[in-house]
This record gives C-alpha cells, sequence and structure tokens, in this order.
C-alpha cells in the first residue's frame, strides 16, 4: 500500500514539529495508528474514542436525515403548498424530493459551518497546545445543527460555536476535562445572546422570518406562524397536533429534535452498544413523567383552573411530555455526555432523574421560555460532581466503618 | 470459616495459542539473570563480584532499606555479569550457569518445634522471603510486620495464564509443608483459594482455609479475594504468596535446597507447539522457545501473563514471580478506517461495530497495537463493569494522576495492586496506563505515609 507508506514517511518527517497534531488528526482518521502498547497491559480492547463518538454520530443520523425533510415539509405545510402526512410516518407526503432539497439547502450549511469552524478552533488549540485533536468535537459538532432554529444565520452559529468550544472547552483542557457540555453551552449562549433568534415563533419554520419582514415592507402575503407546540401551550392555546405527529415528529421545532420516534431509535442503538448509558437515560424519563404527574395531579385536585396561566402546560398528561419539545433529544444525546453527567453508576440514576424532573419543571413555569431541558441539563452538568463527591463519600464511609467495627 | 466467593462482574480474554497440558522438561539455559526490577522498591548490595563461583541458592544481593532481605542465585555457576543502566541501577546480574546444580544446603526445618521467629529467620536466610509480597504497596513483605492473613490463590483466570491446577500437581507435600509454615507466621489464617469444582493439589490442604471461586477474570487475583474475604483496612497488613512459590519454599523447607524449579506455561499465538515446561527462574528463554516452535519472528516475548507481564524480549530471562511465557505478535502496523469498521477479530466490552459480544468463547490472536491513540479519560461507568472490587477504579486513578494522598487512602488505594487495575486498562477507551498510574500512586504513598 503506497498511500500507508507514504503517510507514514510523512509523520516521520513532522513528529515533534509543531503541525504535528494536525498532520496526525487527518492520518488518524484514515489509518488507526500503528502504536504498540509499552509497560501494562500487552493487549488492549477494540475501542478507542474515535470509534466511542463515532458510534453516537451514527446514532444522529437519522435524526440529522429526518431533520432536512422536516425543514422542507414544515417550511411548504406553512406556505401551504403542502399535503398533511397524517400520522403515517412513511408518508410521501413527508419524504419526497421537495422537501429533501429545500430541508438539505437549509440543514447542510449549518452542519458544515458547526464542523468547519468547531474544527478550525480545536485544529488551532492542538496545534497551540500541542496536544492531538481529540474526538469530542465530533458529536457536539453534529449536535449543534440539530438544536438550533432552522433558520438561524450561520454568522451567529459561528459566533457561538466559537464561544462554546473556546469557553465551553478548551479553557478547561479540552476534551474529558469541561465542566459543561459544549453542545449545549453554545445553544446557552445564541439563546441569551440572541433570543429573538431563539425563541418566538417566527423561527422555526424556514422561512418565516424572511415572510415576516417581506410583510413589513408591505408585500401583500399571509404571514407565516410556525409556533412550537410548547409554545402553543405556554400561551394557553392549543396544542395543534395530533400525538402520533408530534411522536414520529412532523412538527415544528429545532432542526433534529423534533422525531421522538428518531431518537427512542437511536436511544435504543446507543443503549445496545453501552455507549449512551441507560441508567441516565432511564431515570430522566422517570424524572420527567414524575412531575407531569405532579403537574396533573394539581390540576385534577383543583387547585389551579383554566383562567392559570400555567393551566395549559401543567394539564398536558404526563407522558406527552416525553414527546414535545426538546427533552427526548436533550435526555438521549446530551445528558448522556459521559464528561458532564455524572461519572458512578449511582451518581448517575440521581442526575438523570433530577435532569427529566427539573425540564419539565422549568417548562411549566417558564412562559417566556418555555423549553427547559438545555438549562436542566446545564444545571445539572454543574451540579454532577456534587452527585459524585457524596456518591463516593458513602463508600469511603463504608470502609472507615470497617476498621471502626474492626477496631471496637 | 470457608466462603464461596462468585464474582460476576469481569472478563474472560480468550487468547489463541494457550499451552497445552503436555509438560517437557526444558533445554537447560547456559545463561540464567537475575533483574532487581523484579523486586519493587529494593535497592540491590551485592554480596558478590564478578567472575565469582556461587551455588544454587547461594546469596547475590540484599535489600539496602531491609538488609535481612536476601536473594539467591537459582543455580549455581559463575557471575559472569553484573550489568547497569542509567545512574549505575542494577539491571541484571548474568550467571553462566554449570551443566549441574551443586547446592548451598541449609538444615531442614522440624516445623513442629519451630517458632515464628524461627521459621521467619530461616525464610530470610535461605532466599525464600522475597516470594512473600505484602498488601498495601504490593512489595516484598517488611519483615517487622505482623500480618492479619495471609492470602494464596490457586485459580488463574488470566490470558493465557499457567493453570496451576496442572502445573502443581505432583508436588502437595511441599504445599503442605510451605502453608504450615505460612500458618505460624500469621495471627489470622492462612486463605487458600481453588477454582470452584476443580481438582486443585490445594483443595485438601490443612492448617488453611480453603475458598472456592468461581467467576471471570480477574476473579483468580488475590487482590479480589482478599476483598471479598479479609479486605485490607488502614493500618493493616496482609501477605500473598504465589502458589508456584509454596513449592519452593515447601521444598526448601523439608530438604534445605533452593530449588528454584518451576512449571511455566509457554504459550502465544506465535508458537507453533506451545505447552508446559519445567524450568528454573532466571533461565533465558530463547531455548525454550525454539522447543515450542517459534512461528513469527516479529513477536514480543513477555514473561507473565499478556495484562501484567513485562516485556523481555527473545534473549531476555524468565522473571522472579512468573510462571508464563507468552509470544504474541508485534501489533506495529496501520489499520485502514480502523477506527470506524467493523471489527470482528478483536476484543471489546462495548457493541459499538464491535462484534466479540456475539461469541463470548471465540479465541482471538490479539497483537500488542494499541487500538487508538492515549486520551483524557471520558468514557465513564466502563471500568466498573471489569472490577469487581467496592472500590471506585475512575476516582481511584484520578486521586493517583493529581497525587491526592487523602483520597488515595480514603478511595481503598491500601487494597489494591497494579495488577487489580489490568483489566480496566485493557478496556479503557482512553488507553490510559492505569497500572503505571496505581504503582506511582502506591510508591508515593509509601514514601509519603510507609
Amino acid at each position: 500500500m503506497a498511500l500507508k507508506e507514504t503517510l507514514h514517511n510523512l509523520k516521520e518527517k513532522y513528529k515533534g514539529q509543531k503541525m504535528a497534531p494536525a498532520f496526525n488528526a487527518i492520518h488518524t482518521f484514515l489509518y488507526a495508528p500503528n502504536e504498540t502498547t509499552h509497560d501494562g497491559t500487552h493487549i488492549k480492547g477494540a475501542d478507542d474514542l474515535k470509534r466511542t463518538m463515532n458510534t453516537v454520530i451514527m446514532a444522529l443520523v437519522p435524526c440529522l436525515v429526518f431533520g432536512m425533510f422536516n425543514a422542507g415539509y414544515q417550511h411548504y405545510m406553512a406556505i401551504g403548498q403542502g399535503v398533511a402526512a397524517g400520522g403515517d410516518f412513511f408518508s410521501t407526503a413527508f419524504w419526497n424530493w421537495d422537501n429533501l432539497v429545500f430541508g438539505a439547502w437549509k440543514v447542510l450549511p449549518l452542519v458544515a459551518v458547526s464542523y468547519i469552524v468547531g474544527l478550525t478552533v480545536e485544529f488551532i488549540f492542538a496545534v497551540i497546545k500541542g496536544h492531538e485533536v481529540e474526538e469530542g468535537y465530533l458529536v457536539t459538532g453534529m449536535l449543534v445543527p440539530l438544536i438550533v432554529p432552522v433558520d438561524i444565520p450561520l454568522w451567529m452559529l459561528s459566533v457561538a460555536v466559537i464561544f462554546g468550544v473556546v469557553i465551553g472547552k478548551e479553557v478547561f483542557g479540552g476534551t474529558g476535562m469541561n465542566i459543561l457540555n459544549p453542545a449545549l453551552t453554545i445553544r446557552a449562549f445564541l439563546f441569551f445572546a440572541y433570543p429573538t433568534w431563539m425563541s418566538g415563533d417566527k423561527v422555526w419554520v424556514a422561512g418565516a422570518q424572511e415572510r415576516a419582514s417581506q410583510i413589513a415592507a408591505g408585500m401583500e402575503l399571509d404571514s407565516i406562524s410556525g409556533e412550537t407546540i410548547l409554545g402553543s401551550l405556554a400561551q394557553n392555546k392549543a396544542a395543534g397536533y395530533e400525538l402520533w405527529d408530534m411522536f414520529l415528529g412532523f412538527i415544528p421545532g429545532s432542526v433534529g429534535e423534533t422525531s421522538t420516534f428518531l431518537i427512542l431509535i437511536g436511544g435504543l442503538f446507543l443503549v445496545f452498544t453501552k455507549i449512551g448509558s441507560w441508567r441516565i437515560m432511564l431515570s430522566a424519563v422517570l424524572g420527567a413523567l414524575v412531575m407531569g404527574m405532579m403537574f396533573n395531579g394539581v390540576v385534577d385536585a383543583g387547585w389551579i383552573d383554566s383562567s392559570s396561566k400555567f393551566y395549559s402546560l401543567m394539564s398536558t398528561p404526563f407522558w406527552v411530555h416525553l414527546i414535545i419539545g426538546g427533552l427526548a433529544f436533550g435526555i438521549v444525546y446530551m445528558a448522556t455526555d459521559p464528561v458532564t453527567a455524572s461519572q458512578t453508576n449511582k451518581g448517575k440514576w440521581i442526575y438523570g432523574f433530577l435532569i427529566g424532573f427539573i425540564s419539565v419543571l422549568i417548562r411549566v413555569f417558564n412562559p417566556a421560555y418555555p423549553e427547559g431541558v438545555f438549562l436542566a441539563i446545564l444545571l445539572m452538568n454543574v451540579f454532577a460532581p456534587t452527585i459524585d463527591h457524596y456518591v463516593i463519600q458513602a463508600n469511603v464511609k463504608r470502609r472507615m466503618n470497617r476498621l471502626k467495627v474492626k477496631n471496637a | 470459616m470457608s466462603r464461596d466467593i462468585k464474582i460476576k462482574k469481569g472478563l474472560n480474554i480468550h487468547l489463541k495459542g494457550e499451552a497445552e497440558k503436555t509438560l517437557s522438561k526444558a533445554p537447560r539455559a547456559q545463561v540464567f539473570a537475575l533483574r532487581p526490577e523484579n523486586f519493587h522498591l529494593v535497592t540491590p548490595k551485592l554480596t558478590v563480584k564478578e567472575g565469582a563461583k556461587i551455588k544454587a541458592g547461594e546469596v547475590l544481593f540484599y535489600d539496602k532499606n531491609q538488609e535481612s532481605v536476601q536473594f539467591v542465585s537459582p543455580v549455581s555457576g559463575t557471575l559472569k555479569s553484573i550489568e547497569r543502566g542509567p545512574k549505575r541501577v542494577i539491571t541484571q546480574l548474568v550467571i553462566e550457569a554449570d551443566a549441574k546444580d551443586e547446592f548451598l544446603t541449609h538444615k531442614p526445618l522440624d516445623l513442629e518445634k519451630a517458632d515464628r521467629e524461627t521459621i521467619k529467620a530461616h525464610l530470610l536466610a535461605s532466599g525464600c522471603w522475597p516470594f512473600i509480597m505484602q498488601r498495601p504497596y504490593h512489595i516484598i513483605a517488611r519483615v517487622d510486620k505482623t500480618p492479619k492473613a495471609i492470602f494464596v490463590s490457586g485459580y488463574t483466570t488470566a490470558p493465557l495464564a499457567a493453570d496451576l491446577d496442572f502445573t502443581l500437581i505432583g508436588k502437595e507435600v511441599e504445599l503442605q509443608t510451605a502453608i504450615t509454615a505460612l500458618s505460624k507466621l500469621t495471627d489470622g489464617s492462612v486463605h487458600v483459594s481453588v477454582g470452584r469444582d476443580s481438582n486443585s493439589p490445594l483443595r485438601g490442604l490443612s492448617d488453611c482455609v480453603v475458598h472456592d471461586v468461581s467467576g471471570p477474570h480477574p476473579a483468580g487475583n488475590v487482590g479480589v479475594q482478599i476483598a471479598q474475604i479479609n479486605p485490607v483496612n488502614k493500618g493493616e497488613v496482609v501477605w500473598t504468596v504465589s502458589a508456584q512459590d509454596l513449592v519452593i519454599i515447601g521444598e526448601l523447607l523439608r530438604s534445605g535446597k533452593f530449588n528454584a524449579e518451576r512449571v511455566v506455561a509457554l504459550s502465544g499465538s506465535c508458537l507453533d507447539a506451545p505447552q508446559y515446561y519445567t524450568t528454573k527462574i532466571g533461565s533465558a528463554v530463547e531455548p525454550m522457545i525454539q522447543e515450542a516452535q517459534l512461528s513469527e519472528a516479529h513477536s514480543r516475548v513477555i514473561s507473565g501473563d499478556v495484562l501484567t507481564g513485562g516485556t523481555v524480549g527473545h534473549e531476555g530471562y524468565l522473571g522472579y514471580y512468573d510462571n508464563t511465557v507468552c509470544v504474541i505478535p508485534e501489533g506495529d502496523d496501520y489499520e485502514f478506517f480502523g477506527w470506524n469498521k467493523p471489527v470482528f477479530d478483536k476484543v471489546s466490552t462495548s457493541r459499538a461495530l464491535t462484534f466479540s459480544w456475539l461469541q463470548p468463547k471465540k479465541k482471538y490472536d490479539l497483537t500488542t497495537n494499541t487500538n487508538g491513540e492515549h486520551r483524557a479519560f471520558v468514557v465513564t461507568g466502563n471500568y466498573e463493569e471489569v472490577f469487581p472490587m467496592d472500590i471506585y477504579p475512575l476516582q481511584t486513578l484520578k486521586a493517583c494522576m493529581v497525587k491526592d494522598l487523602d483520597q488515595m487512602e480514603a478511595l481503598g488505594m491500601y487494597e489494591v495492586a497494579p495488577e487489580d487495575f489490568a483489566l480496566t486498562e485493557f478496556v479503557c477507551v482512553s488507553k490510559q496506563p492505569h497500572q503505571r498510574i496505581i504503582r506511582e500512586g502506591l510508591d508515593l504513598m509509601y514514601n509519603e505515609i510507609g
């Protein structure tokens, strides 16, 4: 193999030079390295970080593809040129070229910008600090376009990605050292820096903003209203979509988070491959259900009536919370980030449960911004080390007690 | 108070080239060597000069930090050279062996009458003491401490390692003598573990508690068994002795001869005829490998098993504590798209396009390739799956890396040895050197806390 030898010679040539990490990143992408063990175990397991990250990306691809179709579908539905899929997942009203072409034209630039900007920052830091380019951004770069509104300007995304990678990750020392989930740091930055682009009824459907400005300029057009279900509920309006549409994902929302069905499949894949923590996923679902049930109970007990501004969200059946908004996506792909989650198995139960619990809490009580999952995960990211501390202290105490019993 | 020990967490790694259960006498090597690096934290002080004639069992050096601990020659011959490395550290003492061993004989010990101090003195004088290891710190036992219990594992679970049920056959008398002697050195008991349903020669021994162990690797690691039977607390000391070394101790006590003979498994996929050989501590491995028909020259020779052993090379020597020699292929080659293509020929605990979970009994031909680059810790929860102790492995490793002594102590470092972290190192996605991290952590604790 000529390519193999050529690359090997280049690697030897660049060894120790400043650009070596950049070269190695590309080299190891093509070829698993020829490194051998030195001390310790002479043989090693098959998994490395690239494979781990790649597995998460594979689990995300269905969501990305669906997101592209959905961007087109929502657009054509909003301008009155679409046909409703009507709860049929394989409906050609959804899976058609028009939807794909329009959606791909909107979504692929987001993916490209996310990867190009993010990886550039990673490469620069790797070269400056002289460490290898780590794989964390492969997943982050895929997550980011899936959790933003489809119409977000690309320059905004670039700024946010730079902020997220530098402040969210590199200042802590890179992949494995960060406290906050980088993808969510990027989203939080966007949300607080450009709130009008991240919420309301003009951002979730491609073309809505444009249409609104055309109307403002005096053109006679119907405006596009692309309210998310949570947005409608927060304003005490009806959800406006059938349950099956919500579950399958034929609803407005961030690019890749609408299809609970595909997220469920991705989640099962991650659990099966043992890459995603089933403990976190399961406990987060339980947490969301418990909080939802408590709200249902408040409504059932008659403590609030339909005049309350929280009525719609509180009276939403507890399990419906799982299929609307970004909760499912957050639980499966973001809460399970091993670096920012709890690192002990017991801690993962607590961490996951609180994410589900707090997500629904924020969702119901924050009508200004009705999605809570990203805030809940970021909050629990901060508390994860504390949870671990107490879990580990229990182990330490057990060890101390053993000694005490002995000496008593 | 025998207990059944059932281990659930762990991983059996099945490799090609397991030693066939036939025993031959290895051709006697012309050179033998003792490598002080086998004796961790020992500072050797030589008692012989280059060119000296030595008998088998004659003292070659002692430990500067514990002068009564002496190290003896496994064979008789001439001390050919004393090789030194950087800072004049002695790397190996090479002995040109006589054709037939001439022994330095001690008086046999009457165990009925002997008390603790007599036995101790006898083991020290004869060079058998270094076979006794202690925890905490996994070093040669400190002479001034009395252990609360002594542990011997007779159960083998490590990949390609010598099956003790086979290597100890016919050694019952020596084993019993050694166990009886050890039982007088502790206030507690001697705990011996054997594989459940095995017909281990250790099973019928008296003066000890025999435990039945079952489960995947690392169930055979003595550290895992200690944790189940009587875990080490702060301030306590336990001793461990490898089962095969009991034979040498037993023979010395009975006949007065330090007979370094040992049954060794020669295994690995680079050999056409892997099998068991009788050889001696420190023997050059080359003649033995010749016998077993080396099929791949570009291979690594390991003294010890593939998870915990040391690279010795084709010109190397059998380590002081090892009863296994493995020869496995070197893996210094690139693999096209090795990080994302489906993997059928490697072992993995995940199912991320790795398919070893489909065939749990399949035997693999693993190389020394790292299968990826060194990274910061990212993945969590996968060490716990193969770590059957009530200890948090990731947190313990991190405590060692940041040298947080209080945390290391609290998390249970007194209970562990580097070998306990071999499997976590094997499955580590970030390819971190766990055993080295733990060894350095233990050394730090030993120096700071003692």
